[in-house]
């Protein structure tokens, strides 16, 4: 896989997730699989408007759906999620290097100030 | 070890870095903005940092290039205010993609003890730049993992 592979995919997921319904509807998944009723429950919105955020959520590779065609529960794609944070963590990696040469600089400036 | 926290929310053009130090806030400050020694410290691992200008006033101007085996990457932006041992706020732009130019404001807070917290926040111009930002960071580390793989394996006895 080529890091624009990787890219694409990781656009879609973030933009999957810049919406606040598709984040709740994650946040629910995160606690078990659920079908489309059970998720449309607590929101003000249309069955139909639910259904076409578990879309979103479905092409982004975040969430998938069983074969099993009466209940067809939304089922979270917990790699896909661990990607994202993975994505994140390397950034994160490169700002902890730099922060820990300047705790470094700073050591050195306090035996220079002695 | 001080963590550090990195806050992306999605949807959004931010990215928000907080970290705390073991130095008091005068010492922070003057890491942060002292030509001297701000080549220490900033830029990744593996890349030579030249700083051409680092004038840390109201008005004044930055500008350095990180090089690696691959070619030199050139950065610049302006200090739109400074206030010493409290704020710095500026402009940064990446030579590799022009007039895209996001703002980083940093507060420097006094947490006593001789120990000091530093807030940065990054407002990219669009949601796609900052989400690109980050992406490259993910190329790089990803180039990184390559790099070390390749050196294991060249370790590796050939059967």
């Amino acid at each position: 896989m080529t890091v624009d592979d990787v890219e694409n995919r990781l656009d879609r997921a973030f933009t999957a997730l810049g919406d606040p319904v598709r984040r709740a509807l994650v946040a629910r998944l995160s606690r078990g699989d659920a079908t489309v009723n059970e998720l449309a429950e607590p929101f003000p919105i249309t069955k139909q408007a639910v259904s076409r955020h578990i879309q979103v959520l479905e092409a982004a590779g975040l969430i998938t759906r069983s074969r099993d065609a009466q209940r067809r529960p939304c089922h979270l794609n917990a790699a896909a999620l661990e990607e994202l944070t993975s994505w994140i963590d390397t950034y994160r990696l490169e700002v902890e290097r730099r922060y820990r040469r300047l705790d470094a600089v700073l050591d050195t400036m306090k035996e220079q100030e002695k | 070890m001080n963590e550090t926290t990195i806050t992306a929310q999605p949807g959004t053009p931010f990215v928000d870095v907080v970290r705390e130090f073991d130095a008091p806030r005068e010492r922070v400050f003057r890491a942060w903005t002292d030509p001297d020694l701000v080549p220490q410290w900033l830029g990744p691992r593996g890349l030579t940092m030249k700083l051409f200008a680092y004038d840390a006033r109201p008005g004044g101007s930055y500008r350095y290039t990180h090089a690696d085996e691959r070619g030199e990457y050139g950065f610049r932006g302006v200090f739109h205010n400074v206030i010493p041992n409290e704020l710095v706020i500026q402009t940064f732009e990446y030579d590799g993609a022009p007039n895209q130019v996001s703002l980083d404001t940093t507060r420097f807070e006094d947490l006593g003890d001789g120990r000091t917290r530093v807030h940065g926040r990054t407002v990219f111009s669009t949601i796609e730049n900052r989400d690109a930002m980050l992406a490259g960071g993910m190329e790089h580390g990803l180039r990184d993992s390559m790099e070390r793989l390749d050196e294991v394996l060249a370790r590796e006895p050939q059967k």
